[in-house]
């Protein structure tokens, strides 16, 4: 059940990183500093002000898109490997406030979180994230994240505010990762500053390469392969960060795509889905 | 205080630069942030060390071998990770470096173990004393040999054959292989003399303070990357002097600000620079064709 | 009042003039060729007139609106679309998200209507398909709706270029040399459906080297070489023109 819990976390990461990086094409390698605003906020809201749990959670997902706007608006203006090392470069500085801040425990993190994650809650995250950003990309909004990374200049011409879509696609993926991050904070009752840091970046990352990027069912096969193996086969899990290594390189060499290929796999439950999702709530 | 902590920055400094070279020389002819060169960093202080500890050669031999494997290294890395990927979109060479960057970082844990482990002084201590400032014999040598190093291959770029043919290979890819040049050997020369002078920054750094471990590429890394954009990416006398001005913020910042804030400093740097002229100091604005 | 006029427009890269003080008018329902040889500064025209590149010197007069400092995007929305010299779709969407992306300015949904999906968001999107469609039906790739557009032959590329700037409901639209890499026959074609966008009411400037189609459909020539404007007129006085015939035959002596 433990891992179940983890895999609907980590399903949540790689949507929501899928937007940015998979739909509109923006390499982001701080997604986890994301994560680490939620989980703060929201244990320090529950731990300190003793805030309830569901608008604690949301408050810091509310926090985590604010952050987003404002990474977002800065690196609006750099392109491709730029942005990516930038990303970066606010993931980290994010990660060493965190380690000198008072409220934020420094480096020995927040203990004694109250318990309020369990698999209830995060199944029904899952399919409130699945829901919504499976909503947004089939909209002109999503259509316009995916010209985006198609090609910006014709974008632009094609008069979209490409920019501003850009800080929208930042903003929605990290309120999720902010969400995700409250989650696991509630989960593990304990969070410190390298729960998020570069490492957790990559892993979101790899998950989001392995399902394939630009396609949501592949974040959650992407995510629930990379969260179970290592749990369940306990023998590769020393070698878990070697293991994305590799898999970043292969996967970009001989299946750039992802494992679920080219074409979107319609399995008949996904069909049922898509209907429901289609449907006019 | 104050010149102490010059001194410090400048020779910190020197070392960013070595490591900046690496990623503009590449970034140069391939557009792409070699995620791995600060692996290849890290591989290099190793080499030395082991050459020293175990193999007990001096350190100058132990510093010549480290500058050749680690630049075979750079070249395995380049045609297994990165050749195949020469045509496809940057992002997903950028993502292949990553993975190569935490496979070596990872491997480098599962055959040394994550402990540091100290790097033998083998150089005799010597303390030159101006007034109230103390300089390491350490420091002059890093400092010397970073210019040596610099000024040989900033000779190398600018007259020799090699060196024309990376400046056209930079400039445009397809002119220069139908200009009859072998882009492909000289891509292979620019990882070599990159990650040579990413190891020589390895060895140094190692010695400079003593230690080496499986996670120290990883920062100076980033900060050598940051140095090479402070520069002007692709632009070779650039990189040492966002090098230098790198290492000389950081240090003073960390002595006057804070030092628990040291590693945010060099992305602050980073981001502000990307967002007031992203060319660096030394580069040149390039306009996207439409 | 011309719908379009540019004053003196000019621009340099470096050192570089590559538009030097030209001016022309654009005159509502014309079609205007913009001609030179290579590097006579006509993309560049382009580039200034939607905004990618701010002129330095010089005025853009839109419906009498000047658009200096208005963003690509906002001189969509005002009504001037392009298509590009070196086809630039959305390769991995399809025909039909293609042209659907073109109507973004001229649609509304936002986040929360996309998550919501109410009834005025479904009556927009199906709006939007159906004015797709006729589009696609207009410039002959109805059928091949869902394909991606990558996979499209080139000719058909560059008709899917111009549905989707027509999809834009622009008053004026700028080809960038449309007829680039076609055979005879798609030329042909293409002449035929410039004149029908024409008929649609839309004005048209466009940069071509088929003179077969510049004389054949353009009312006036606007000719550039180094970056100036060295003719402007009829084709026929474009023909004779000594000038012209200079930049482009190079001098007899």
């Amino acid at each position: 059940m433990q891992v179940l819990v983890l895999v609907f976390i980590n399903i949540i990461l790689a949507i929501s990183l899928n937007l940015v990086t998979g739909f509109t094409g923006q390499l982001s390698l701080g997604h986890a500093a994301f994560m680490g605003i939620g989980a703060y906020t929201s244990a320090i809201l529950t731990l300190k002000a003793s805030i309830p749990f569901l608008p604690a959670l949301l408050l810091g997902g509310i926090l985590a898109a604010i952050f987003g706007v404002i990474i977002g608006i800065p690196t609006l203006r750099l392109k491709g490997d730029y942005l990516a090392i930038a990303t970066l470069g606010f993931g980290e500085i994010l990660k060493i406030i965190e380690l000198n801040l008072k409220i934020t425990g420094g480096t020995v993190g927040l203990r004694g979180i109250r318990q309020e994650t369990n698999i209830w809650v995060v199944s029904v995250a899952v399919v409130i994230t699945i829901f919504i950003i499976y909503r947004i990309m089939k909209s002109r909004v999503g259509r316009s994240f995916i010209a985006i990374r198609e090609d910006e200049v014709a974008a632009e011409a094609m008069g979209i505010d490409t920019a501003k879509y850009k800080v929208l696609a930042f903003a929605v993926a990290a309120f999720f990762a902010g969400i995700a991050g409250g989650l696991f904070a509630h989960f593990y009752r304990y969070i410190n500053p390298n729960s998020f840091g570069f490492s957790r970046s990559i892993e979101i990352l790899s998950m989001v390469v392995l399902g394939g990027m630009g396609k949501i069912s592949g974040s959650i096969v992407g995510a629930a392969v990379l969260t179970a193996a290592p749990e369940l086969l306990r023998s590769i899990s020393a070698y878990r960060q070697l293991i994305y290594g590799i898999l970043l390189v292969v996967m970009m060499i001989v299946r750039p795509e992802g494992i679920l290929g080219d074409v979107d796999v319609k399995i008949p439950i996904q069909r049922k889905l898509e209907k429901l999702l289609n449907k006019n709530s | 205080m104050f010149f102490q902590q010059l001194i410090n920055g400048i020779t910190l400094g020197s070392t960013y630069a070595l490591i900046a070279l690496g990623y503009t020389m590449v970034y140069g002819v391939l557009k792409l942030i070699n995620f791995a060169h600060g692996e290849i960093y890290m591989f290099g202080a190793f080499v030395g060390m082991i050459m020293v500890t175990t193999f007990r050669l001096s350190i100058i031999p132990a510093f010549i071998i480290s500058m050749l494997l680690s630049s075979l290294l750079g070249m395995g890395i380049e045609m297994i990770a990165y050749r195949p990927l020469r045509k496809s979109t940057r992002i997903t060479a950028l993502i292949s470096a990553i993975g190569v960057s935490i496979f070596l970082q990872n491997l480098g844990i599962l055959i040394m173990g994550p402990a540091t482990r100290p790097f033998p002084r083998s150089i005799r201590s010597y303390y030159v004393n101006l007034g109230a400032i103390k300089i390491d014999i350490l420091q002059i040598i890093i400092l010397i040999v970073s210019i040596i190093l610099m000024v040989a291959l900033h000779l190398l770029v600018k007259n020799t054959k090699v060196g024309k043919a990376m400046r056209a290979t930079a400039l445009d890819k397809d002119a220069a292989y139908l200009m009859g040049i072998n882009v492909n050997r000289i891509i292979t020369i620019t990882f070599a003399i990159g990650s040579a002078l990413g190891a020589a920054a390895g060895v140094l750094i190692g010695l400079y303070f003593n230690s080496v471990s499986p996670l120290m590429g990883s920062m100076p890394g980033l900060k050598g990357f940051v140095a090479a954009v402070l520069g002007g990416i692709g632009n070779i006398p650039g990189a040492m002097l966002g090098g230098v001005i790198l290492g000389v913020i950081e240090t003073l910042g960390a002595a006057y600000i804070s030092s628990a804030y040291r590693d945010a400093i060099a992305f602050a740097v980073l981001i502000i620079i990307l967002l007031v002229k992203p060319s660096g100091i030394m580069g040149v604005n390039v306009r996207e064709k439409v | 009042m011309a719908l379009l006029e540019a004053k003196k427009l000019t621009m340099t890269f470096g050192g570089l003039m590559a538009v030097d003080s030209v001016s022309f008018n654009i005159e509502q329902g014309e079609i205007l060729g913009l001609i030179g040889p290579n590097g006579a500064g006509k993309t560049t025209c382009f580039n200034l007139l939607t905004g990618i590149y701010q002129p330095t010197s010089g005025e853009i007069l839109f419906k009498g609106e000047n658009l200096r400092g208005y963003k690509t995007y906002e001189v969509t929305k005002k009504g001037i679309a392009r298509t590009f010299q070196n086809i630039r779709l959305f390769g991995a969407m399809t025909v039909l998200e293609n042209v659907l992306i073109g109507q973004h300015c001229r649609t509304k949904t936002g986040l929360f209507g996309a998550i919501t999906r109410l009834g005025s968001v479904k009556k927009e999107e199906e709006n939007a398909r159906e004015k797709a469609e006729e589009l696609l039906k207009f410039v002959g790739l109805l059928e091949k709706k869902n394909e991606k557009a990558k996979n499209l032959p080139y000719g058909e590329q560059r008709r899917l270029e111009i549905a989707r700037a027509l999809a834009t409901d622009p008053e004026l639209l700028l080809l960038d040399e449309p007829a680039a890499g076609m055979n005879p026959q798609e030329t042909n074609d293409l002449i035929d459906l410039i004149k029908q966008i024409r008929q649609m009411g839309k004005t048209i400037l466009l940069i071509e080297h088929d003179m077969k189609l510049v004389m054949g459909i353009c009312d006036r020539i606007v000719v550039l070489d180094y970056g100036k404007k060295i003719a402007d007129g009829t084709p026929k006085e474009i023909r004779e023109n000594s000038r012209v015939i200079k930049a482009y035959l190079g001098d007899p002596d």
